[in-house]
């Protein structure tokens, strides 16, 4: 999608897909062929730019034709390069200006509230975005109004443009400062399947506080020579980069479904 | 002078009247529901108020939120802080997401007196004119407050409108308004000679301005332009073939607000006659009285008669 777009962000996309994929595939409630199911689940990607990862999900859930994904960042697409609501079916806000989408995640939930639904309301969170002042703002009036339908998942890869996050603008300890602001912290390796679901199940039955998970992840997961390093942070793959790093996914694919085969029997 | 009613308590008491009728009208606030007069709806719906604290950025996202689930969500504070401090929350979680967000904010303009020029928006009007999807009234009396606000819980979409700080004169009553369109300027009086086209605070000194220049024989027209987008061009191409002499009259920068918008019109449709954008020239200005601000910055009865008579 990105080689072909020859823009994007492909290492945070990377670090996030796993949890995303998680809440889509076997967490939330949804419905694909009625996105503005008012009882949905929502989830909301803050981190906008990771968004190729949501429009996969997305079109792997059926909210539109997977073969739209290479129309990513084209003229005429429905797939803008950041989050648009108005134009893509399955997003809930136009996002992609770091620091908003926590405090849009929190009116949700407090019309959830007012409403008496149960719905639960998700927001992803960039870490680096965590250097933006509303989400400050919007950390305290979460604890503030109690609301425990309310889960951010903070997509700790330790890395932003400029390098690593705790070289730009320290941002640890982390889970001590979202305690301080009066969140329930959970922390687990955001690429662990099993623990990313688990922790999700104790995230929605947690009562008058919001949830904070922080998901320990590695920017670029999946592909060798893109892990960690923060030149891939808003860059697409070269050709050269695209099939070295296909290869790398399918083999990686193929040891998953082996794996997955072997435990049926 | 006619009875003053102050336009943040007629906001205040619609907004009740308004939460009667439907459910879904809530309103936030960042620490002023007492100036804005929110804190009247508070007292009548405590659930459907949310106090959001000094974090403006965070309600208009909030707010928005709300909106994406059906709520009819009105956002109130100084206009300094929204849209003076929350643009891009503006931009992006409300204009451009298409939200059904109501921003009403008082204290705007240099009226607002001896706080100074930390509480002055003189610039409200041009940020929230460039923003596509985005509506703008201007109330310029009491009895149009009420009205605009019901416009903007009835109508789709994303909203501004701005009030002063200081009560306001009567100008319509309320059958004269019932016709109330958005897209079209309401036409207070017919002129041969010169049109004033003026919105808010300005429209009763236009309309005083306009009595005097009577007396001196100047047939004047005066419009008061109450919605400054989408903009009423067919009103102003009307005007422009009428007039030989335009003046348009805010609280507000003479650029980018509704001297800007009907200059563009003007300049793009070949309008011949003079034409004058009276309002704060670009400036910071002071704390003060209202009154002598108002005096001091050109923005009196006296200066709107003394500019027109120059231009006839």
């Amino acid at each position: 999608m990105l080689h072909e777009a020859r823009s994007g962000h492909t290492g945070g996309s990377l670090s996030a897909v796993d949890a995303i994929v998680a809440l889509y595939f076997h967490h939330m409630r949804h419905n694909p062929g009625n996105p503005r199911d008012p009882d949905r689940d929502r989830f909301i990607l803050s981190k906008g730019h990771a968004v190729p990862a949501l429009y996969a999900t997305l079109a792997e859930c059926g909210y539109f034709d997977v073969g739209e994904l290479l129309t990513l960042r084209k003229i005429n697409s429905r797939l803008q390069g950041h989050p648009a609501n108005t134009k893509t079916p399955g997003i809930e806000v136009s996002t992609g200006s770091l620091g908003q989408g926590l405090s849009f995640g929190i009116g949700v939930a407090l019309a959830g509230k007012l409403d008496g639904k149960d719905y639960n309301v998700y927001v992803m969170v960039g870490d680096g975005e965590t250097d933006e002042g509303q989400i400050w703002e919007a950390a305290a009036a979460a604890s503030h109004y109690k609301l425990d339908n309310l889960t951010a998942l903070l997509d700790r890869n330790r890395l932003q443009i400029d390098g690593f996050t705790e070289d730009v603008m320290a941002l640890e300890v982390a889970s001590e400062r979202w305690r301080a602001f009066g969140w329930n912290v959970l922390e687990v390796d955001g690429h662990n399947m099993r623990e990313i679901l688990d922790v999700l199940h104790k995230a929605d039955a947690h009562k008058n506080q919001p949830t904070m998970i922080i998901l320990h992840t590695v920017k670029g997961k999946g592909v060798s020579f893109m892990e960690n390093r923060v030149q891939y942070h808003g860059v697409a793959p070269t050709d050269e980069e695209y099939k070295k790093a296909m290869k790398e996914l399918d083999e990686l694919e193929k040891k998953i479904l082996e794996k997955y085969e072997k435990r049926k029997e | 002078m006619g009875k003053l009613i102050n336009p943040r308590d007629v906001y205040g008491d619609t907004l009740i009247e308004l939460g009667e009728s439907n459910p879904n009208i809530v309103a936030l606030d960042a620490d002023l529901s007492k100036s804005t007069k929110t804190c009247k709806f508070c007292y009548r719906f405590p659930n459907r108020f949310f106090n959001m604290g000094i974090a403006e950025a965070n309600m208009i996202s909030v707010a928005a939120g709300l909106a994406s689930c059906g709520k009819i969500p009105f956002v109130s504070t100084f206009a300094v802080f929204v849209p003076g401090r929350t643009y891009d929350q503006i931009r992006m979680s409300v204009a451009y997401s298409d939200m059904n967000v109501k921003l009403f904010s008082t204290h705007a303009g240099v009226s607002v007196g001896k706080d100074g020029v930390s509480h002055q928006m003189l610039e409200d009007l041009a940020l929230m004119r460039v923003l596509p999807n985005m509506k703008i009234f201007i109330p310029s009396d009491p009895v149009i407050t009420k009205k605009i606000v019901y416009l903007m819980a009835e109508n789709k979409g994303p909203m501004y409108s701005r009030v002063g700080r200081e009560p306001m004169e009567i100008i319509y009553d309320e059958k004269e308004l019932e016709d109330l369109k958005i897209r079209r300027m309401l036409h207070i009086k017919d002129g041969d000679d010169l049109a004033l086209i003026a919105c808010g605070t300005m429209v009763k000194n236009a309309i005083e301005a306009g009595k005097e220049l009577e007396k001196k024989g100047i047939s004047t027209g005066i419009v008061d332009a109450w919605n400054l987008k989408p903009f009423d061009n067919h009103t102003i191409d009307k005007i422009a073939k009428k007039v030989n002499a335009i003046l348009t009259i805010e609280e507000h920068s003479v650029i980018g607000g509704l001297g800007g918008a009907v200059a563009e019109r003007l300049s793009e449709t070949g309008y011949k006659g003079g034409f004058i954008r009276m309002g704060i020239n670009d400036m910071f200005c002071e704390s003060g009285d209202p009154r002598d601000l108002l005096e001091k910055y050109g923005l009196t009865i006296k200066h709107i008669v003394n500019q027109a008579e120059k231009m006839v």
